[in-house]
């Protein structure tokens, strides 16, 4: 039995064919779990790749959690995902008009009430100004070929946003973010 | 040791914490949403009791406790609105309310129905102002681990119409909340140490001996007014708190609610709790906006649509400023004389228990009574409280005053007029340590014990009360007086019980005065009692005492019955029973 399959065993890697099925039992320790039918490996795999991957999930999954939750913070106040998901286009101007500025309200209480602006580049828009040597390409960026070395001259097109504080709600643990709304039922 | 004064308000609460270089405001961690918590510059005095079904414990948590069954701060007061039956609100004017008992589980009140069988939890007004004072101290601990609230100099301010019962009745929430000694000071005090602290030096510019500041105080549910007189003492200013009025439940929501009424006739359609609650914060809005000087003719109100429809079930109104004008300067602040009085509706027979709202929502007959009845007119006036943030509203108070004392009446310019009390108390925990002058001014009110007059039984009279004045008004903190001698007897192993009153226009009453009980400006507390025991003596045993009162270092009055032998002395308890 055994010769018969190392012979198999032998002309069948010669010619770069698979392995028969009996060969499993053969393999060293740690191969042999990849011979294991399907279903198995699958499981294994994933359970492996959950421990290892953990940490890195775990902060994915805040970070989703924390944006959900930001979104649930502009609906509850603002009613904003409401706006964004209702067409438009059925709509006059005048009726959006009067529903926009009760979003606008909603959403800036929102913004106002949790982080705090200040423009990156301070400065008129529309007026001269120059780029110095060292810029940060992240917080300027640049339109059109730059020419030379910094600093740059031109013109401040929009003077960007930096969020200098951000005081975000603290999230309880054991809550399901994943509802920006929940259903209302009166009773 | 830091300094916390805490603002425990009807409808929001506020923290400051002082130190050697002054104080400042300081924000609230709270639940402001389902699991979310964020700091906020109030914690609104609502407290949240939900079922499981209702809220989820786990929605409920703090950084500091855990999933909880219950919430304080705005997201209680928001759901709340939802969950009405659940809701505690205004539990400091149930402080003050003898007509149920303060320390029994009745809120949320539900009025006549309260037999019926309910499924929740129930506090009492007590234990309600307990827990948002073990919200701010929690707050206060978990931000500043270091400096633990309960070793600081904390101070809680009352309405100085508070009596004697109701300021008793907040030094037990404080100790129910974990602070072991707290000392009380009156909020129009507090408002005024915040303008103090504002102006610095300059204050002894803008006031000379002979002023008279009215400090008037309109916050959301209560309107409150007291009067500051500046004297020359020794050729420096010297304050003295020389009136204060009664508690009136009137204030900023019920012009919010007057103001979504018109607007809600108006759209001629039906809206429910949650449209309803957003309109009244409209209102509130419109209110601040149309009663700004160079306010616009008329503001739009947009009600958006219930359902995840927004726009297309949103519905428009608008309120004009004449409207505004008309409801809320002319329906709650009229022009009227000096000699107005307020209009009281007569209770009818049966009455439903709750709070006691003022029946006349005319402010300015308010103030003109409370003046009337001090007789002095105010040469300055000091704003404080949400309402008054109104240009149009503190124009009409000071141009009546005008009319009413033929003279001009200035303004004085307060601190934030929302956290001005909090930063106050802060301040004259400051002034306790010897910075700044002091307001002087003691107890506002007299005391006095029923004392039924000896004399034959008549049938179908019951014998005439006296009230035996036994703590005059103006006490300082700290001072104690007692009563000449006279025939007062306590049974050992009998409870013993007096009528207990109090008077603010009394001033000429002094330890031991004896007045009619039914005479005007006598107003009837919670009765006072003791239950002698004393195993040194036979039961039965009539012990002959003498009275004392002493008003505490924190503010609260106590009252003592001396054994004329020396051997015992004991403390008269407010009874807080409901009384029929």
């Amino acid at each position: 039995m055994a010769i018969g399959l190392a012979f198999s065993c032998f002309f069948r890697l010669l010619v770069g064919k698979k392995l028969p099925k009996e060969a499993a039992a053969y393999l060293p320790d740690e191969v042999k779990v990849k011979a294991l039918p399907e279903k198995v490996i699958v499981e294994k795999i994933v359970e492996k790749e959950k421990k290892i991957e953990a940490p890195r999930q775990n902060a994915a999954a805040l970070h989703k959690d924390g944006a959900l939750a930001f979104l649930a913070l502009l609906q509850r106040e603002g009613r904003l995902v409401d706006f964004l998901r209702e067409s438009l286009d059925d709509h006059q101007d005048a009726d959006i008009g009067v529903a926009a500025r009760d979003v606008h309200r909603g959403c800036k209480k929102v913004l106002d009430q949790h982080l705090s602006f200040e423009p990156v580049m301070p400065g008129e828009e529309d007026t001269k100004v120059s780029v110095p040597k060292g810029f940060d390409p992240a917080e300027v960026r640049l339109i059109g070929e730059a020419k030379g070395e910094p600093p740059y001259r031109g013109t401040l097109r929009h003077h960007g946003w930096r969020v200098v504080d951000a005081k975000l709600p603290t999230l309880a643990e054991g809550v399901d973010r994943s509802v920006i709304a929940p259903a209302e039922v009166e009773v | 040791m830091k300094i916390l004064g805490i603002d425990l308000g009807t409808t929001n609460s506020a923290l400051a914490m002082g130190d050697d270089d002054g104080a400042r405001a300081v924000s609230i961690a709270q639940v402001v949403g389902p699991g979310e918590v964020a700091e906020r510059p109030t914690l609104p005095s609502f407290l949240l009791l939900p079922s499981d079904v209702e809220v989820a414990p786990a929605q409920l948590a703090l950084p500091w406790s855990g999933p909880l069954r219950y919430a304080v701060g705005a997201f209680a007061r928001d759901r709340g609105a939802e969950l009405p039956h659940r809701l505690v609100s205004s539990a400091k004017s149930w402080l003050c309310n003898p007509s149920i008992d303060r320390t029994s589980q009745v809120l949320p009140f539900s009025g006549a129905q309260r037999e019926v069988e309910f499924d929740g939890e129930r506090v009492s007004p007590v234990n309600a102002s307990a827990r948002y004072l073990a919200h701010l101290r929690a707050a206060w601990d978990d931000a500043n681990p270091d400096d633990p609230a309960e070793e600081q100099d904390v101070l809680v301010t009352v309405p100085a119409s508070f009596d004697a019962v109701a300021r008793e009745l907040t030094v037990v929430a404080a100790r129910e909340a974990g602070f072991a000694k707290v000392t009380l000071l009156e909020e129009p005090q507090a408002a005024f140490y915040a303008y103090l602290a504002a102006r610095g030096e300059r204050w002894r510019d803008d006031l000379k001996p002979g002023d008279v500041v009215l400090v008037c105080d309109i916050g959301g549910g209560t309107t409150d007014f007291s009067l500051i007189e500046v004297a020359d003492d020794g050729g420096s200013l010297a304050l003295e708190r020389i009136a204060v009025g009664d508690h009136i439940l009137l204030g900023g929501d019920n012009m919010d609610l007057a103001l979504a009424a018109i607007v809600q006739r108006d759209l001629g359609k039906p809206i429910d709790t949650m449209q309803q609650r957003a309109l009244v914060h409209s209102c509130r809005r419109a209110k601040e906006t149309l009663l700004e000087d160079n306010a616009p003719e008329k503001l739009p109100i947009a009600i958006l649509g219930r359902g995840s429809k927004l726009i297309g079930g949103t519905l428009r109104g608008e309120v004009t400023r004449a409207a505004a004008e008309a409801m809320l300067v002319d329906g709650f602040f009229p022009v009227v004389g000096a000699d107005a009085r307020t209009e009281r509706r007569r209770a009818g027979g049966l009455r439903e228990m709750g709070l006691p709202y003022a029946h006349d929502p005319a402010i300015t007959r308010h103030l003109a009574e409370f003046l009337g009845r001090f007789e002095r007119m105010p040469t300055a006036v000091l704003f404080n409280g949400g309402v008054m943030k109104a240009d149009k509203l503190r124009t009409r108070i000071v141009e009546l005053l005008r009319t009413w004392c033929g003279r001009d009446v200035r303004v004085l310019a307060g601190a934030d007029l929302d956290l001005a009390v909090a930063l106050g108390a802060a301040h004259y925990g400051r002034v306790r340590r010897g910075k700044g002058v002091r307001i002087r001014g003691g107890t506002a009110r007299a005391y006095y014990i029923g004392i039924e007059s000896a004399m034959p039984a008549i049938p179908g009279f019951a014998a005439p009360v006296k009230a035996l004045c036994v703590a005059p008004q103006g006490l300082e903190e700290g001072s104690t007086v007692e009563l000449p001698d006279d025939e007062l007897g306590l049974v050992v192993g009998e409870t013993a019980m007096f009528r207990f009153f109090a008077a603010a226009t009394r001033k000429q009453d002094t330890a031991g005065t004896l007045v009619d009980a039914d005479i005007e400006g006598l107003a009837e507390l919670d009765p006072v009692e003791k239950q002698v025991d004393d195993p040194d003596r036979k039961p039965g045993e009539l012990v002959p005492v003498r009275l004392e009162a002493h008003v505490t270092e924190l503010g609260t009055l106590e009252l003592w019955c001396v054994a004329r032998d020396n051997r015992g002395r004991w403390k008269l308890e407010y009874s807080v029973r409901e009384r029929s």
